[in-house]
């Protein structure tokens, strides 16, 4: 899974349009997850494989997000 | 017309400045570029040539907000590290140039990949001002209470321009 951290500087609206142009999300299902990572501290944005995950959290970081991969195997 | 961004044509965006921001701008950007040495590769001439680098995570709080690990586990956050953090670093390197080189007082014509440049130095010049700074989410109501005596207040106020700045930018491309 790909998760995404909450922080102090990245805004509401850059962090909902980051997650529409790298996952390709509607605006309502982009906003919902920013929401979460602000309301609730973290949100999973994407899952798949670990190649999968490894290329969303890089592409993340440029995008300055504070983003991990959790492999699935620890809950 | 205000200082910011617009839409263009076809995903296009107009930057507006004047002369002193387009300068305040360039040495933010500048600093940025100080601050994110190139991608340094191993001297194994195979690892150099598949973009293998330092595997260390940085120490500094502001190259480690704009350089995360990518896993919390130590080990497999130092692989990840060394495969993916001099392209990371080049692809800050070049975001930056690409404002010092499209940044004009009056009005500028952004290219959709230009704007993206932007939008992406722009958060980092944000990160690295605001990681310095230690800002809560609390930071505009905090500048609004804050003397303009306050050592703080040039540096608070600057980035808040930057977050006004980059909000109109995410606008514009929306």
């Amino acid at each position: 899974m790909t998760i995404v951290w909450n922080d102090p500087v990245n805004l509401m609206s850059y962090v909902t349009y980051v997650f529409q142009t790298v996952f390709g999300y509607t605006k309502e299902k982009a906003e919902k997850l920013m929401l979460d990572v602000h309301q609730k501290g973290k949100a999973v944005v994407s899952s798949g494989t670990r190649e999968e995950m490894e290329r969303d959290v890089q592409i993340l970081h440029s995008y300055g997000l504070w983003a991990t991969v959790q492999p699935d195997s620890v809950k | 017309m205000s200082s910011g961004f617009s839409a263009g044509r076809d995903g296009s965006v107009i930057a507006q400045f004047e002369a002193a921001e387009v300068s305040l701008l360039r040495s933010l950007v500048s600093m940025l570029l100080g601050l994110v040495s190139p991608g340094e590769t191993s001297d194994d001439p195979l690892e150099r040539a598949l973009g293998i680098g330092a595997a260390q995570a940085p120490t500094d709080p502001v190259l480690a907000r704009l350089f995360p690990s990518a896993y919390e586990d130590e080990k497999e956050a130092t692989e990840f590290r060394r495969y993916t953090e001099a392209t990371l670093r080049d692809g800050k390197r070049a975001d930056a140039r690409t404002v010092l080189e499209t940044a004009r007082s009056g009005r500028a014509d952004l290219t959709p990949e230009q704007a993206q440049a932007w939008l992406r130095s722009l958060n980092d010049v944000r990160l690295t001002l605001g990681t310095k700074l230690d800002v809560t989410e609390e930071v505009h109501d905090e500048i609004a209470t804050m003397s303009e005596d306050d050592p703080r207040y040039p540096a608070y106020v600057t980035y808040d321009w930057l977050t006004y700045l980059q909000d109109s930018l995410v606008r514009a491309l929306w």
